[in-house]
C-alpha cells in the first residue's frame, strides 16, 4: 500500500508505505511501515520508498571530490574545514611526492591557513574525522577562480541524470566548473561575466531544484541572459 | 477560581470569546532566519515566537561530545520587551528549567545516532509572552528542526490543557493561566502516538484528567496538520511560480 504521488512533498513523520517495501534514503521503517525521516521528495524505486532531501549538511563519504578551506597547521598535516559537522585531516604523506623531515621543513611552503583546495575524501567512519588525499591527478590548491556555495542536498541535481546539467552550464557559460560533493563549487571562466552567469544559473538551480523540467529552463534562462549583454 | 475575574461567561465562552476547545488563531512561517540553518516563526493569539537551529555542527567545548550520537542543546529565552514589566535578560530559573523540559520532549523525534561526535543547537526566543510559550516554543522548535533538514521520527506539536470555572479549556492564555485551577502542556508525536512531555499545574479529578488529555491531543493534531502546511509551503510556493510561469 502507497500513500504518496511521486515526487510529492513530505514532511518527517509522514506515512509513506504499508506491507512489502523497503526503505531507502531519508526514510525509516517500523514494523511493516515506512516514514519519511527528513523534509523532501517522495520517489519509488521498485520495491524501495526514498525521500530526496530539500535541506541537508554534508557528511563525507570516501571517494568524494570536496572542496575544502586549510584552517589550520599540524607537525603532520593540515587541519581543513571542508563545510561539514566534521573536520578533515590532510596528512602530509596525502599530499606531497617527497620524503617529508618534520624537525626542517615548513608545511606552510605546500599549502598555507587559507588556502583553498580540490581533495578527495580517502576515508570517514563514524569513530573518526575524515581523511583527505591530493595526490591524484586534477586535486591540489586552487589558484584562480569563484566560488560558490549551496546546500549539499542540491548537489545531485546541479549535476543533473547523466550529468547533463553541468554539462550544460559548462557549454553555455564557457566556464570550467568543479563540483564538490560539500556544496562548495569553483567556477573559472574567459571573463568575469561568463562566472556570474555560471553563479546566476547555479543559485537559480538551487533555488528551483524541487521542480520539474529544470534543465530546459535553465538553457531558456542562460540564452535570455546572454542575449541581453549581446 | 479567584473571583476577581471572569473566566468564563453565561454562553460558556472564554476571555477573548473561544469556545472551550477551540485554539487561539495561529500562524506559522519556516525558514525566516538565514544565517540560521533552519527557523521558524509562530504567532498564536498574542504569543510570537521564533526559533532557529544551528547544525548538526562541530561541538565546543569537545570534551561534551558523545561517541555514539549528536547532542542537542537547547536555550529558551525571553526578550526583556516580552513581557508588561522589563523581564532581565539573564536567563531565569524559570528558563532554565524550560530549556531543559523542551529539549527533553524534542530529544525522543531527532535521529541524533545519526551525527556521532556533534551538537545540534535550538534556540527559542519568545518576543512577546501571552501563555503557552513552552508549548508554541516547541512546536516552533520542531519545525525549525525539520527545515534545517535534520532526520527525525516525526514531528513534535505541542499544546495546553486548563480548567477555569470548572470548565476545562484548550491552548490557555496567560489570564487563564494565572487565574485557572490547573494548567497542563502536553507535546506530542502525532504520526507515533506517543506523548514527549506531560506537566501539570494545580488539581484534575482523574475524570477530569483523562478529558483533558484527550482535548491536548486534539489540539495538538489541528496543530500538526499546521505545521505540515507550513514546512510545505516555503516549496509549494516556487513551485507554483514556475509553474505560472510556464504556463504565461
Amino acid at each position: 500500500m502507497i500513500y504518496f504521488e511521486n515526487r510529492q512533498i513530505v514532511t518527517p513523520g509522514e506515512l509513506l508505505a504499508e506491507g512489502d517495501y523497503s526503505a531507502g534514503s531519508n526514510t525509516y521503517k517500523s514494523g511493516n511501515r515506512i516514514y519519511a525521516s527528513r523534509l523532501g521528495l517522495v520517489e519509488q524505486q521498485g520495491k524501495t520508498v526514498h525521500v530526496i532531501a530539500l535541506n541537508s549538511v554534508y557528511i563525507p563519504s570516501p571517494g568524494d571530490q570536496v572542496i575544502g578551506r586549510i584552517e589550520d597547521i599540524n607537525v603532520n598535516g593540515w587541519v581543513v574545514d571542508i563545510n561539514s559537522p566534521y573536520k578533515a585531516l590532510l596528512r602530509v604523506v596525502d599530499a606531497i611526492n617527497k620524503p617529508f623531515r618534520q624537525q626542517k621543513d615548513d608545511l606552510t611552503i605546500f599549502l598555507d591557513v587559507g588556502d583553498l583546495i580540490l581533495a578527495k575524501v580517502l576515508a570517514f567512519d563514524r569513530t573518526m574525522d575524515p581523511l583527505l588525499t591530493i595526490r591524484e591527478p586534477g586535486l591540489g590548491k586552487i589558484t584562480q577562480g569563484q566560488i560558490v556555495k549551496v546546500s549539499p542536498a542540491k548537489i545531485p541535481r546541479i549535476i543533473g541524470r547523466r550529468a547533463s546539467m553541468i554539462n550544460l552550464l559548462k557549454r553555455e557559460t564557457e566556464c570550467k566548473i568543479t563540483v564538490g560533493q560539500n556544496g562548495i563549487i569553483l567556477i573559472s571562466g574567459p571573463t568575469p561575466e561568463h562566472e556570474k552567469l555560471a553563479i546566476l544559473a547555479i543559485e537559480k538551480i538551487a533555488q528551483e531544484a524541487h521542480t520539474s523540467g529544470l534543465t530546459d529552463r535553465i538553457a531558456e534562462m542562460i540564452r535570455r541572459e546572454k542575449m541581453v549583454k549581446a | 477560581m479567584s473571583g476577581k475575574v471572569k473566566l468564563i461567561d453565561e454562553n460558556g465562552l472564554r476571555v477573548d470569546g473561544r469556545r472551550p476547545n477551540e485554539l487561539r488563531s495561529i500562524k506559522m512561517e519556516v525558514g525566516v532566519l538565514s544565517n540560521a540553518d533552519g527557523s521558524a516563526y509562530i504567532e498564536q493569539g498574542k504569543s510570537k515566537i521564533l526559533a532557529a537551529v544551528y547544525g548538526p555542527r562541530e561541538l565546543h567545548p569537545r570534551h561534551l561530545a558523545l561517541p555514539d550520537r549528536a547532542i542537542l542543546r537547547c536555550r529558551y529565552h525571553m526578550a526583556t520587551f516580552s513581557v508588561e514589566e522589563r523581564k532581565p535578560p539573564a536567563p531565569t530559573r524559570r528558563e532554565i528549567e524550560l530549556s531543559k523540559v523542551i529539549r527533553e520532549a524534542l530529544e525522543p523525534a531527532v535521529f541524533l545516532e545519526k551525527f556521532p561526535r556533534t551538537a545540534i543547537d535550538i534556540f527559542i526566543e519568545v518576543l512577546q509572552a501571552d501563555g503557552g510559550t513552552r508549548c508554541i516554543g516547541t512546536t516552533a522548535a520542531a519545525l525549525a528542526l525539520a527545515d534545517a533538514g535534520i532526520p527525525m521520527r516525526d514531528l513534535v506539536a505541542a499544546c495546553a490543557v486548563g480548567k477555569v470555572g470548572g470548565v476545562l479549556i484548550l491552548d490557555l492564555n496567560d489570564i487563564e493561566d494565572k487565574e485557572g485551577e490547573a494548567d497542563m502542556p502536553v507535546a506530542y508525536m502525532p504520526n507515533l502516538g506517543q506523548i514527549s512531555l506531560l506537566q501539570m499545574n494545580g488539581s484534575l479529578t482523574i475524570e477530569e484528567f483523562k478529558q483533558a488529555l484527550n482535548m491536548a491531543l486534539e489540539g495538538c493534531k489541528q496543530i500538526h496538520k499546521l505545521q505540515k502546511e507550513a514546512l510545505k509551503a516555503k516549496y509549494v510556493a516556487i513551485r507554483e511560480e514556475v509553474e505560472t510561469c510556464l504556463q504565461s
